[in-house]
Formats: structure tokens, C-alpha cells, sequence
């Protein structure tokens, strides 16, 4: 692994307004190069707006991202994204997907290939090279663009609700395996979210957003041992942290017992 | 091809209803002759009808062929250029409700009574297909994939060539499915303006001999080069793009 292989993320006093409205208000947050952060909160929230900030697609209102403290006002290079839905190219296979981020740069295809055929084993694709996103189930096909954020060796990785779109079953398989790529790769993970246990079960730290506008209301350690098991999510120590999630979202009145 | 062979079967029944119906009800045949009069004309000197054929064929493939290279430029550049979307796109919508054939006449005086006219009438009259469905497709790229190719910091010509233009591809194709029928309208309306060749000429000289079995024929020869053209479109459209849900009955899925 390079020297260069993850990097650290500095957001000060970061603010966004789409026209009159505020996304975000003075959000200040600081990432460790290597950390799995998850970000946390209810829809529309502007924590796919903080995101986007520091994936350089917007431009704040005031206030600055930067990535290994170069100010990012473009994307970043060696940025790896996933989105909700998947934005695979469907005309291109499996394979030539993954090559996209090279093309890109016009970089290598053949060390590119070797690369890509390793994250397609790592992630139980292996066979479907030559297959059409079309042919794919949503897990798979999110599978791809998991492994095409990953085949230019990123050293930053936002992921924005990317397995929001799949049925609970698959979820659960999908944080598997990004534990798994996360602990064998350790790229810095920007990771958002609305589900609770997702944020949990993944994160180094999950970082708390208010309603809008978008604020950090706590950021809590998560301390649970790696690699977690999902039966960790019946443990003690994951509840009590859910329900201090669950209370601060109570405090906010996202959540009410009466009717 | 079934489906092909219960339409052929249905154009089978019709010819027959036909030819039944005339002879019946003894309608006269400079009205309407019965198809087998309409096949014997044909089988009289085929290599006339399609010496005529091949001259039409061309001139439809030379209009349709110019109206995709310069309406697939056209649109890249409009969709490329605010100031050209706001100026000719706007044009472009605007003149396509125009009845381009009225202006047949004067592609006769420009450019005289040779193929051009005919080429640059099938052009006019087929290349608004392309440029509206070409637009069209370059603009329906999904946001998160513009923001994929921006996050992987693509520039303009990368983001075009790798990403708009494979995405427009089934919108083209749509466009070139209504292009080539039109370029044959084209075709034919330059034929009748001014013509001693083409199915276009065949069918205004037999018209002034009244010569009702020629006419049909000529038609009947038409029918079968607007099906084969648009066959052919198709036949493109699934080698170029066997991806898209269009084509989902040729691609089996996992």
C-alpha cells in the first residue's frame, strides 16, 4: 500500500443555502486519514449536502472543506463515490465499468484489470465480467459500483445512502462486506445514512445531523471490537448506543411514543 | 420472426379479399386493379422496377445519411452551447412545423434536376428527427452520473464522448427509425417535383397514362423498401446497443 493511502478531511464552520433556504449551519467536523464515519440523519437533513461539499459537486456558501489540507473548490483527486442508485453505466459490462475512473485519467487498463478482477472475487462477482448491468440485481449491481469507487485505489471514499434502495436482507450482506473491504483496504469512509443500526454497525464514529438546516447535534465513539458480527447488533453495548441515537432524535421530536 | 410471418400472413388474407372484392362487384380496373394485375405489371419487366428502385434507395440512404452525420453534429453542438440551444434549437423546433415539402421546388432551382435536390430534400425532411431525439438523448444522462464523471474529474470532451453519447444512443435510434421513412418521403417528393427516374417519376408518369396497375406497383415496390429500411435500422440498433432495456428479450439476466 502506497504512503499516500487515506486521507484526512477538515470541515470548518461549513455553511450552505440554496437560495433562501440553509442546508447547513456552521458544521465543523475533522476526519482522521483511515476513519469510517457515519453520517447520520433524518431525510433532507443536508448530510448528503456535507457530502457533496466535500466531494467538491457544491460550493459553500462559507466556511471550507479540506482534503489533506489542500482546500478542495473541484473534486478531489482519488476520490472514489457511491451513490443511492448504483449510476452504473449501463452499456458498459461489468468489467469495462469498473475501468471507468481509468479511462478517465487515461491511465493503465491492464493493471486496472488485474485490480478489478481482485475486487470482483473479493465481492462474489466473479463470472459476471462480461455481464450487462441489466442483468444484475440491485445488490450486485451496487456491488459494482462499490467495487469501480474502489478500483483506482481511492484515498477517500464518500458513500452517499448507498444501500438505501435494497431490500433489508441484502443490506445487511452489503455491510458485511464493506467492513470487510473497509478493514483489508482502510480508506478514509465518509459514510451517510438515515438508519440507525447501519450507522453503528459500520462506523468508527457516527456523526448526528439535526433537521434542516443540517447541524451536528452529538458525535458519538462507537467502541465496538472489529470485525463485528451483525449478532453484535443484539449485544448491550449496540443498544444502548441505538437508543442514545433514538433519544436524540426524541429531543429533536422526530420521534413520538403518543399519538 | 413469428411476428413477421403472422404480418405476412395477414397481407396475404387482404391481397386475397381484395382480389376477391374486384372481381366480384366488377370495379373497373383503372380504379382499382386487382393485386394479381398489380403482380403481373411487376413480373412484366422487373429489372425496370428495379433499376428505378436503385435509384430511389440511393437518394433515400444519401439524405438519410446526411441527415444523421449533421443532425448528431448539430445537436452535440447545441446541447454543448447555451447561446446555440437558445438561437437554433429554437429555430430547429420552431421550422419542424413547417411543411418542408413545400420548399421542394426551390432545391430544383439550386441545385438542378439531378440526385442533389432529391438528397437535400430527403435531408431536409428527415434530419429533425435526428437533431430532436439526438438533443434529447444528450440531455437525459441521470444527475448521479454527471456527478460520477465529475467526481472521477472528467472534463467536457471526456464527459461527452464516454458518458452523453452512449447514453443518447436509444434516443438516436429512435430518431433514426422516423428518419428513414422520412428520407424516403423526401425522395419521393423530389422525385415528383422533377424527375425521368426513380418509383417517385414511375408513379407520376403512370399517373398521366392512367395506368392505375403501374401505379400500385410502384407503390407495392416502395411498401417493401420502407420495410426493409426500417428493418435494417433495427437490425443496427440491437449490434450497437444490446444493453438497453429495448433489447432486454435478446439478453438474458442473472
Amino acid at each position: 500500500m502506497s504512503a499516500r493511502s487515506a486521507a484526512g478531511i477538515e470541515v470548518r464552520r461549513l455553511r450552505k443555502q440554496f437560495g433562501g433556504l440553509s442546508a447547513l449551519e456552521e458544521v465543523s467536523l475533522s476526519i482522521a486519514p483511515g476513519e469510517f464515519v457515519s453520517v447520520l440523519g433524518p431525510s433532507g437533513c443536508g448530510k448528503s449536502t456535507l457530502l457533496r461539499c466535500i466531494a467538491g459537486l457544491e460550493r459553500p456558501s462559507s466556511g471550507q472543506v479540506t482534503v489533506d489540507d489542500t482546500p478542495v473548490n473541484a473534486p478531489p483527486a482519488g476520490l472514489g463515490m457511491v451513490f443511492q442508485r448504483d449510476a452504473l453505466l449501463e452499456w458498459r459490462t461489468v468489467a469495462d465499468n469498473l475501468l471507468l475512473p481509468v479511462d478517465f485519467r487515461r491511465g493503465d487498463r491492464a493493471a486496472a484489470r488485474r485490480r478489478a478482477a481482485q475486487l470482483l472475487a473479493m465481492t462474489a462477482l466473479e463470472g459476471f465480467e462480461q455481464s450487462y448491468p441489466a442483468q444484475l440485481s440491485g445488490g450486485m449491481r451496487q456491488r459494482v459500483a462499490l467495487c469501480r469507487a474502489l478500483v483506482d485505489d481511492p484515498v477517500l471514499l464518500l458513500m452517499d445512502e448507498p444501500f438505501g434502495a435494497l431490500d433489508a436482507l441484502t443490506r445487511d450482506q452489503m455491510n458485511i462486506e464493506l467492513q470487510r473491504l473497509w478493514l483489508a483496504e482502510r480508506k478514509t469512509v465518509l459514510f451517510v445514512t438515515h438508519s440507525i443500526t447501519e450507522a453503528i454497525f459500520l462506523g468508527d464514529r457516527v456523526v448526528v445531523f439535526t433537521p434542516r438546516p443540517g447541524r451536528i447535534a452529538e458525535v458519538l465513539d462507537i467502541a465496538l471490537p472489529r470485525p463485528r458480527r451483525l449478532a453484535v447488533r443484539g449485544g448491550g453495548e449496540f443498544i444502548a448506543y441505538a437508543s442514545r441515537v433514538r433519544g436524540l432524535f426524541e429531543d429533536m421530536g422526530l420521534l413520538r411514543e403518543e399519538a | 420472426m413469428k411476428g413477421a410471418a403472422m404480418a405476412l400472413g395477414v397481407l396475404v388474407a387482404l391481397f386475397a379479399i381484395w382480389e376477391v372484392a374486384v372481381r366480384a362487384l366488377a370495379v373497373k380496373p383503372v380504379i382499382l386493379p386487382p393485386p394479381s394485375a398489380i403482380f403481373a405489371e411487376l413480373a412484366g419487366d422487373p429489372l425496370w422496377y428495379l433499376r428505378h428502385a436503385w435509384y430511389t434507395l440511393i437518394v433515400t440512404l444519401g439524405g438519410f445519411a446526411l441527415a444523421l452525420v449533421m443532425g448528431v453534429m448539430l445537436a452535440i453542438a447545441i446541447v454543448e452551447s447555451r447561446l446555440l440551444e437558445k438561437t437554433i434549437y429554437a429555430l430547429i423546433v420552431g421550422l419542424n412545423s413547417v411543411p418542408k415539402v413545400a420548399v421542394a421546388p426551390l432545391f430544383v432551382i439550386w441545385l438542378g434536376t439531378g440526385a442533389e435536390p432529391k438528397i437535400a430534400i430527403g435531408f431536409l425532411i428527415a434530419v429533425f428527427a435526428i437533431v430532436i431525439d439526438m438533443v434529447l438523448g444528450l440531455k437525459s444522462v441521470p444527475p448521479d452520473i454527471l456527478d460520477l464523471a465529475r467526481s472521477l474529474r472528467g472534463g467536457r470532451m471526456a464527459t461527452l464522448w464516454r458518458i452523453r453519447f452512449p447514453c443518447a444512443l436509444p434516443s438516436l435510434f429512435a430518431g433514426m427509425k422516423v428518419a428513414i421513412s422520412l428520407a424516403l418521403v423526401g425522395a419521393i417528393v423530389g422525385e415528383f417535383v422533377s424527375s425521368q427516374r426513380g418509383l417517385g417519376y414511375v408513379i407520376l408518369s403512370a399517373q398521366g397514362t392512367f395506368d392505375t396497375a403501374r401505379v400500385f406497383a410502384a407503390i407495392l415496390v416502395l411498401g417493401v423498401m420502407g420495410v426493409a429500411l426500417f428493418w435494417l435500422v433495427t437490425l443496427a440498433e440491437r449490434l450497437a446497443i444490446p444493453w438497453h432495456a429495448s433489447q432486454k428479450e435478446y439478453l438474458p439476466t442473472a
